[in-house]
């Protein structure tokens, strides 16, 4: 067992665990916080790849920006010390039922490849080094991903449009919302 | 690559553990006197009225929406940025549109006076 | 050994560890963590100097002296807070979430202390030379904003929640100009790495290609860092010290040190992606001179962070929404546009490419004083409109 296999192996275990931690705690604030631990150990497993601007980005967005934003709608509005969330319906073993049917599934489809249980990572197809400036022609390259790339921040407006939109009723544009 | 990460993957536990070795020493040497006054939460010296919630303002989750938005479109910029010196001026150009429709969306949400911090 | 004492004690040290029977990876593994431990130690115990220097200068622009009693010019001063903050109790509000409460402060200084691993101290001495430092730099930022949720939060006191949220949300949003000014930089060194980005400043250092790109980083790198003028955070006179309220003790020392500590952290940090980290004369042949060149072009920088606070009221917090969305996220994205137009356009024309930059930027900057004043002149004439019988009052 070498250290990346080591490493790995605490990664997938933490981000697994915590993810299930994410459901089943009573409560909710603590979800949110194990989620960030969950999106944690997936930046570390970016990093065993050799993706580290991925894995960068992992982290500023999933837990900078998205796991914040979560907090704050927990936060928000609960009643944050008393309140306890659901931990378990009454269907749940047809859940778990599901995730192993989907996990066997996903595992058939992955022993497809002829080099799934290899000890180490495949190398890449670009050099480290030269992989984000890779990355960065491409995005703009008209035979590449052009196309995708100015859609995306299409995208991001009509998410920003639509949020504030839905976030404030037109009719109320001015006017105390609240104490303080 | 993961080697270079070495370095970080060990200076952050070793600070997080240096920080709290301090705050360790201090429980072990500072007196632990505890009552219930003194325990009870902080509302500049009255007594706490109410849950601990906080009223739900709009504000807040507005900023961190368009803060979400700004966030992805700087990380799509990046390897565009890394890339800069390597490109045409039309794959410039086509950044630069990216970063306008971003500013139309800013625009947006001035003129909707939703950065107002009310 | 003079002339590069940091590769010939790392070759030593290697040398020595694999006489000792350890393999060259496991070799390098524990001088990474003997700089990591060096370094974590040093920065910290940097504090003990910084918060005096900040007294110190404080006082000065105050017309007071400062301490001056502990040790020769008060230099022991913080030593002594520190050794009283020790001995004092830690408090630990009533249904808080004991975990969390203990985990903040600490994760809140690994946030701060993180941020060296990449700043280059030296030619050849920094902590790993990663190509993404600089959104490492961001995302590390980003866990210091979740350090102060937790603390907010776990101190179940309503407070310090609203306290958080205000921290939080002005966190965010200077993150954004933050982010885009790293660009340009990135721009114009052509990777994100700082290593290389201190390399790239050897023909001219990026202030004077980027100067708006510097103010904006510099400005928006001390909102992060809560320092005045947007420092209404910890004003104790605004929201009660904010998200540390329920904070004592060491508990409470820790969010100061990483407070402190983040202060000068952007000044080194601003030395190295503007001001030429460890560049200056002789520099190649003596690489000890490239960590006195870096200290001392961070000490002016701190300096100023230190004047700024000292001179400059505080802001309202929705002054600083303002300013942030309305002034610099504009002024950023516009930045990094008229680089990147500029940049390309000076080497297709065949233009100097300082020169272009530089008149740029000038233009940039004159095009922004103009839309303020247009502006001004605007909120003015608003102004005067709501209110006019508004006659002045009778001379006494």
């Amino acid at each position: 067992m070498t250290l990346l296999q080591g490493v790995f192996v605490v990664t997938a275990l933490a981000a697994v665990i915590s993810a299930v931690m994410v459901v089943a705690s009573p409560r909710l604030v603590h979800a949110a916080l194990w989620l960030v631990v969950t999106l944690g150990a997936v930046a570390v497993l970016f990093i065993l790849l050799d993706a580290g601007f991925l894995a960068m980005v992992q982290v500023v967005i999933y837990i900078g920006a998205i796991a914040i934003l979560i907090i704050f709608t927990v936060m928000l509005t609960r009643r944050v010390m008393a309140d306890s969330g659901p931990q378990a319906n009454r269907a749940w073993w047809l859940a778990v039922f599901i995730g192993i049917v989907m996990f066997a599934a996903l595992l058939a489809l992955l022993a497809q490849m002829p080099t799934w249980w290899q000890a180490t990572p495949p190398p890449l197809a670009a050099s480290a080094d030269f992989m984000i400036e890779d990355l960065g022609k491409s995005l703009v390259d008209l035979d590449r991903y052009v196309v995708p790339f100015e859609v995306a921040s299409v995208l991001l407006l009509a998410a920003l449009i639509g949020s504030i939109v839905l976030a404030r009723p037109p009719a109320e544009t001015t006017g105390k919302t609240g104490p303080e | 690559m993961s080697d270079q990460w070495l370095f970080i993957a060990l200076i952050l536990p070793l600070a997080l553990f240096m920080a709290s070795v301090p705050i360790g020493l201090s429980r072990l040497i500072g007196p632990r006197k505890s009552n219930p006054a003194k325990d009870a939460a902080y509302e500049c010296g009255i007594e706490t009225v109410g849950d601990t919630w906080v009223q739900f303002k709009v504000q807040y989750y507005i900023f961190a929406l368009v803060f979400v938005v700004f966030d992805v479109e700087a990380v799509f910029l990046f390897p565009w940025a890394v890339a800069y010196e390597q490109l045409q001026l039309y794959a410039v150009l086509e950044g630069i549109l990216f970063i306008l429709i971003l500013a139309a969306g800013l625009l947006y949400a001035w003129r909707k006076g939703n950065l107002e911090w009310i | 050994m003079i002339t590069d004492p940091f590769t010939f004690v790392g070759d030593l040290l290697r040398e020595f560890l694999i006489g000792l029977g350890l393999t060259p990876p496991q070799a390098s593994g524990v001088i990474a963590f003997l700089g990591a431990g060096a370094l974590a130690t040093a920065v910290l115990l940097l504090c003990f100097l910084l918060i005096w220097a900040e007294r110190k200068i404080l006082a000065r622009i105050q017309d007071r002296i400062g301490p001056n009693r502990v040790g020769p010019f008060g230099l022991l001063q913080t030593v002594a807070d520190f050794a009283k903050l020790l001995t004092k109790e830690v408090v630990v509000p009533s249904g808080a979430d004991k975990l969390l409460y203990y985990l903040a402060p600490p994760l809140a200084v690994m946030a701060v202390v993180g941020l060296w691993a990449v700043i280059p101290l030296a030619p050849n001495l920094v902590g790993t030379d990663v190509n993404v430092a600089l959104i490492y730099l961001i995302s590390i930022g980003a866990i210091g904003t979740l350090a102060i949720m937790l603390a907010g939060w776990s101190s179940n006191n309503k407070y310090a929640l609203l306290g958080a949220f205000r921290s939080v949300a002005m966190l965010i949003s200077y993150e954004v100009p933050m982010v885009l000014a790293l660009l340009v930089p990135t721009m114009l060194a052509g990777s994100m790495g700082t290593v290389a980005i201190v390399e790239a400043q050897r023909q001219m250092w990026f202030v004077v290609l980027a100067p708006l790109a510097a103010i904006l980083f510099f400005t928006s790198s001390m909102a992060e860092a809560g320092k005045a003028p947007f420092d209404l955070l910890e004003a104790e006179s605004e929201i009660v010290a904010g998200y540390n309220i329920e904070y004592s003790s060491m508990a409470f020392g820790m969010f100061f040190v990483g407070d402190f500590l983040h202060g000068f952290t952007l000044s080194a940090l601003t030395v190295t992606l503007f001001f030429g980290g460890w560049l200056g004369p002789y520099v190649d042949q003596y690489s000890w001179l490239g960590l006195i060149y870096f200290l001392a072009k961070t000490a002016v920088v701190y300096f100023v962070v230190i004047w700024i606070r000292g001179s400059l009221p505080r802001l309202r917090i929705d002054q600083v929404n303002s300013f942030n969305w309305k002034f610099l996220v504009p002024l950023a994205l516009s930045v990094v546009v008229v680089t990147a137009v500029a940049d390309k356009s000076a080497a297709a024309l065949g233009w100097d490419r300082t020169l272009a930059l530089f008149v740029a930027n000038g233009l940039l900057l004159l095009g922004t004083v103009i839309a303020l004043q247009l502006y001004a002149r605007s909120q003015r004439r608003r102004f005067e409109r709501s209110r006019p019988a508004a006659a002045p009052a009778p001379a006494r």
